[in-house]
């Protein structure tokens, strides 16, 4: 049977027409297997609108220079001008359009949720093939390393460091990315340490594969459905976490415009109770951009969860 | 069971130590010197050097993380930066009204989680589930700041029904009665957040469990679905809950920063951002430090609850 399986073997005629019908079915498997995963999540109602949802606002965020009604820093004679035909969503304190700053801030937040999900998956990745696949005391290092990261409350470290090395939308995304690996290393190590006792692996270190072929090629594919579902999470939380920073006035400061600190003026209370314009919108863009996320990575789960238990 | 604790403290013991390194030279690698932030600008250069020999910052970074460990030892924290008043003295005032606001909060949380959490399990696809499904969605997409700000809106500034911040009102005789009515807000806040994150895992246990073959067996034998649900399936759910009261309790020191804000909570939260502002590195490093112990605690109690509520682990 096993060499049936070997397209390479040179074999009569007929056997080679089965071999390659039974290649052809492996292929659809694993064709399915993918299928099955999108067939569940394109199931998932509320995933697909998280799906549309976040879709829109990425596209709002590209073409932020095409929508904007007006420059967001340009400043205009109205001050905290209510909503109107020229301004519909009203003027800040300083004079400036506030739809236009929404429509810039989308970039803000995504920019910092997929940047700084894409930094740490990396990281997470590579430490966390390390620890699993040689183990001994690079996995003893590592792990102790992630502990350590790990006991640090996320938020409040973020905050003090992105303050110690000042505020920016580029700090932001290094310092988020640069803590937020523990939990990716934990889960790839936990993936690896399975994998490496199958026999494909096992093969593919008989047959010589370099080491890194091996951890990239072989290992790593069969790892990432849970890398995934977490790595969305973490976009939904890079976003409120970006967010909360520039409303403390850690983030993203003025005069460029984030959700976060677009809300920092709703803390007079003259704003809060009498210019709801000013801090409800971009409240709302927060909110639903990090429920969209929410909702895709629930879809997700499901879909890979489901297919893993049969 | 005591070996056990005994040999989880002594890993903790490294984890500690690395947690001490990362926390000083993450604070001290800072650009921005403390004394620039806190004399006169018209100060003598000789005065300054003066100040920072007084602060001990004119030494290499590695003898002044050895004189902070070997105080810190001695249960000496140092002295604030900014204040001059010891580091400790300032963490006691202001550790209290943070333990008091999420400890409430982690309280309302859990008991409008796990109720819910069961409700949701039983009647699986019900209204009832999809309305808590929706609420669990809100809570954890939320930001803090945002809901804080809109329950301020319409229930301080609109409807006058509370203050709109502080833990007491100014000049107020600062009674149990008072101090509630300031609780109210941020406990909703936070309370949303922490009730939106259990109930889901209340509910995926609790399903998990009510399919097993036990709980037929304990319905076949006529208990009453009261007993079945909240003794038999409960308790075989316990593990995941546990697991997420582990994660949770750190936030009563952590948690609040951002709502603290928002309602001008004087608790640790607003400490820290005040510590922020004005470059006190002694203040900030010790509130990191503490908030990791309350980690590092909490997973091991988090390792313990575990054997507790499930006999079946044994740990060797």
């Amino acid at each position: 049977m096993a060499m049936k399986l070997n397209p390479n073997k040179n074999v009569p005629e007929v056997d080679g027409l089965k071999n390659s019908a039974i290649i052809r079915k492996q292929l659809n498997d694993e064709e399915s297997y993918f299928h099955m995963v999108m067939r569940r999540f394109f199931n998932h109602k509320l995933a697909v609108a998280g799906l549309i949802v976040f879709t829109l606002i990425i596209l709002v965020a590209a073409l932020a220079p095409v929508i904007s009604p007006h420059d967001p820093n340009k400043i205009f004679g109205e001050f905290e001008a209510a909503p109107s035909s020229t301004h519909l969503l009203g003027t800040d304190p300083v004079g400036r359009d506030v739809m236009s700053r929404l429509v810039y801030g989308a970039q803000v937040s995504i920019s910092v949720g997929i940047g700084a999900v894409a930094i740490y998956v990396v990281i997470g990745i590579v430490l966390g093939l390390i620890a699993g696949y040689f183990g001994k005391w690079a996995d003893m290092i590592i792990m102790r390393i992630t502990d350590v990261f790990m006991s640090f409350p996320y938020f409040m470290v973020i905050l003090v460091l992105v303050s110690i090395i000042g505020p920016s939308l580029f700090n932001i995304t290094f310092v988020i990315g640069l803590l937020g690996w523990p939990a990716i290393a934990r889960l790839v190590r936990g993936s690896v340490l399975s994998i490496k006792e199958m026999d494909y692996v096992k093969a593919g270190v008989a047959l010589g594969y370099s080491t890194p072929k091996i951890l990239f090629q072989h290992i790593l594919p069969n790892a990432l459905a849970p890398i995934l579902v977490n790595a969305t999470f973490g976009v939904a939380s890079a976003i409120i976490m970006e967010a909360s920073l520039s409303f403390l006035g850690m983030g993203v400061r003025p005069p460029a415009a984030s959700w976060g600190n677009m809300l920092t003026q709703a803390e007079s209370i003259t704003v809060l109770s009498s210019q709801p314009w000013l801090w409800i919108p971009p409240g709302l863009m927060i909110l639903l951009a990090v429920l969209s996320i929410n909702f895709i990575g629930d879809g997700l789960r499901d879909a890979i969860e489901s297919q893993n238990a049969k | 069971m005591l070996q056990y604790i005994v040999r989880r403290i002594l890993i903790a013991i490294p984890v500690l130590f690395g947690v001490t390194v990362l926390n000083f030279f993450i604070i001290n690698l800072a650009p921005g010197n403390p004394v620039d932030m806190m004399v006169n600008p018209s100060a003598t250069p000789e005065q300054l050097a003066m100040q920072k020999h007084e602060l001990g910052l004119d030494q290499p970074v590695w003898a002044q993380y050895w004189h902070w460990l070997t105080q810190l030892f001695q249960g000496n924290l140092g002295f604030s930066y900014s204040t001059r008043e010891p580091v400790t003295q300032i963490l006691v005032a202001h550790i209290g009204p943070t333990l008091l606001l999420m400890g409430v909060s982690l309280i309302v949380g859990y008991l409008i989680a796990i109720p819910l959490g069961i409700i949701c399990a039983r009647k699986q696809n019900s209204w009832i589930d999809y309305l808590v499904t929706g609420f669990s969605f809100f809570g954890i997409s939320v930001p803090h700041f945002f809901l804080g700000l809109g329950v301020i809106y319409v229930f301080a500034s609109k409807l006058l029904l509370f203050p709109t911040g502080s833990m007491n009102t100014l000049g107020g005789d600062g009674g149990l009665i008072d101090t509630i009515s300031h609780l109210v807000l941020p406990v909703a806040v936070l309370a949303t957040g922490i009730a939106g994150n259990m109930v889901r895992y209340v509910r995926s246990s609790m399903l998990d469990v009510l399919g097993k073959d036990y709980l037929r067996t304990a319905k076949a034998k006529g208990l009453s679905q009261f007993i079945v649900t909240n003794k038999h399936a409960l308790r075989n759910s316990l593990i995941p809950i546990i697991t997420v009261i582990g994660i949770d309790i750190p936030m009563l020191i952590g948690g609040a920063i951002v709502t603290e804000q928002v309602f001008q909570w004087p608790g640790l939260g607003l400490l820290t951002i005040q510590s922020i502002t004005s470059r006190d590195y002694s203040t900030l490093m010790a509130i990191n430090l503490l908030a990791a112990v309350t980690v590092l605690f909490a997973n091991l109690l988090t390792d313990i609850l575990y054997a507790v509520a499930d006999p079946r682990i044994r740990y060797d």
